[in-house]
């Protein structure tokens, strides 16, 4: 008891009124440590504020909790149906189905186009920005229409940001968008499985099951993936509210997505919306294992081609010129 | 004796961690082999449809009787439609005419850019309200294809290829029908070639995104 009845204590480090000390709390020393670990602080705090920032809607329990969906039983899809069809209407004032559409048998998807008859008017472009959902101010679209030179048929070498009545007589008009290759780089680089192949040929990407690393983006040697970097914005009256899990639903942020031969359509027997949309009928689309389509009618008795062929990619997606 | 009863106890409880860990290991794998689960919704594949008749093909076709715009105006401000046969009826035909900048009155500013043709190649003199094949037989105006077909045949095959003009509807007929384009839904008669159009729905570089390089004029 006496030794509490001195000053503040033996243990502290004041001692009894001596400030000055090196050891003492405000030497020098403490100060500097103090001042840096404060600045330190500060850094690491601003440095992670991007999360902060970061916009993406929070995740519910339900869909941090969600299998991939290929794990999905029946009755846990309709669930994730209904939860989607729910957050679509509170995120966009909408209502939207969503169907699982899926691959019909004895059909396997084959896309052809006459580059003698494209005009490079963009409508496919236009077309697939709106039945797709597509964020409204990136001008998104799956199809990418590009302006070549005649005597090249190199992609990399095509312009996409041509304005300009056409077609100009020297160029000719390339659109390219996901060829739904049989041997597809994209899903091979997946590190999660987000995205496949499926029977009927289309590569699809599981929107819920993407972590958004882009390594299909960079394995693409079509430039055919697009990136959701902010959450898609869409007035609710220009909503297509005919959507499918794997293909048009309004994708969240941070995701992958692609062109899907609009499965939602095709799987349902209809044609494309690109193909609808072409004012020139410079495209082709049916099933590659029926002898008598349209698309294999074209593959027997044009001279068709497929892009980067030495690649080995083995496209789903012809091109060809009338003789 | 208990030191053997030991080592015998203790080798059976490695063996039954041994064969623990072999039965998962197959079990594992057996699952990961195991067939499409019909409940399971990704590995199912969807039922065919049941051959049905398959759905028509419906061809645009022109409107049945072709009017002329006289360039006058009625009571209410309607141009003033002419039947071809209202003049016609009382005009000698002119066979070697080829454009309608040769004409003094009527198909004024009519754009004329098609091959060689006269205009009797395709009207029909004998009866301005159906057109003429080469062979000098009438065909309705609504049944146009059969003429162009004379001269474009390989348009016409591919046509009928389903690789030539544009389509709306169904690829699969056994589920929905589909609507075609007829020639003149495209191609002006009198000047065939496709129009010249400004592209629409310029695209903005994404943010991170790799555009093909873009070459300048």
């Amino acid at each position: 008891m006496n030794d509490t009845s001195q000053g503040c204590g033996s243990n502290c480090s004041c001692k009894g009124g001596g400030g000055a000390r090196d050891d003492s709390l405000f030497s020098r020393r403490n100060l500097l440590k103090g001042g840096a670990m404060t600045l330190g602080a500060a850094a690491f705090a601003k440095a992670l504020s991007p999360l902060a920032h970061w916009t993406r809607e929070e995740t519910s329990v339900e869909e941090f909790l969600q299998k991939h969906y290929r794990e999905l039983t029946k009755i846990d899809l309709e669930l994730v149906l209904k939860r989607l069809e729910k957050d679509a209407k509170e995120n966009y004032g909408t209502d939207v189905t969503i169907t699982d559409h899926r691959p019909q048998k004895g059909v396997k998807f084959g896309y052809a186009l006459n580059l003698s008859i494209c005009i490079g008017c963009r409508r496919c472009a236009e077309a697939c920005h709106h039945e797709n959902n597509h964020d409204r101010a990136t001008s998104n679209s799956y199809i990418r229409v590009l302006e070549m030179t005649k005597g090249s048929m190199d992609m990399e070498k095509g312009n996409v940001h041509y304005d300009h009545p056409v077609p100009h007589p020297d160029r000719f008009y390339m659109p390219v968008q996901c060829q739904q290759c049989d041997n597809p780089p994209c899903v091979d680089v997946c590190p999660v499985e987000a995205t496949w192949k499926e029977e009927d040929g289309i590569v699809v990407v599981d929107y819920n099951w993407c972590i958004g690393c882009r390594y299909c983006e960079a394995a693409c040697p079509y430039h055919a993936r697009r990136f959701n970097w902010k959450k898609p914005v869409i007035p609710k009256d220009e909503i297509n509210p005919n959507q499918s899990y794997l293909s048009n639903r309004i994708r969240p942020q941070g995701v992958m997505e692609k062109c899907t031969f609009c499965l939602h359509r095709t799987r349902d027997g209809r044609m494309p919306a690109c193909l609808e949309a072409c004012p020139t009928g410079a495209r082709v689309f049916g099933n590659l294992l029926d002898p008598h389509s349209e698309i294999r009618k074209v593959i027997d008795t044009k001279r068709v081609f497929v892009l980067k062929e030495e690649l080995g990619t083995r496209p789903s997606f012809f091109y060809f010129f009338d003789e | 004796m208990t030191r053997g009863i030991g080592k015998i106890a203790f080798g059976g409880i490695v063996a039954f961690i041994g064969l623990y860990f072999v039965t998962a290991l197959a079990w594992t794998w057996y699952s990961s082999e195991k067939r499409p689960d019909p409940d399971k919704p990704g590995q199912r594949i969807a039922e065919g449809p049941v051959p049905a008749p398959p759905h028509p093909v419906v061809i645009r076709q022109p409107d049945g009787k072709v009017m002329v715009d006289s360039g006058r105006r009625d009571a209410r401000g309607e141009p003033v439609m002419v039947a071809c046969a209202t003049c016609h009826d009382t005009r000698p035909p002119e066979p070697s005419l080829h454009s309608s900048s040769e004409l003094d009155e009527f198909h004024q500013g009519l754009t004329y850019a098609h091959g060689e043709l006269s205009c009797l190649s395709c009207h029909n003199a004998n009866d301005y309200d159906t057109l003429k094949l080469a062979n000098g037989q009438a065909v309705d105006f609504s049944a146009s294809m059969s003429l162009c077909a004379q001269c474009h045949g390989p348009q016409f095959r591919d046509y009928r290829n389903g690789s030539h003009g544009g389509m709306q509807g169904h690829w699969d007929l056994t589920r929905g029908g589909r609507t075609r384009n007829t020639c003149i839904d495209c191609h002006d008669p009198h000047h065939p070639a496709f129009p010249q159009v400004m592209p629409v729905f310029p695209p903005m570089p994404e943010r991170g995104e790799t555009l093909p390089h873009a070459h300048h004029e």
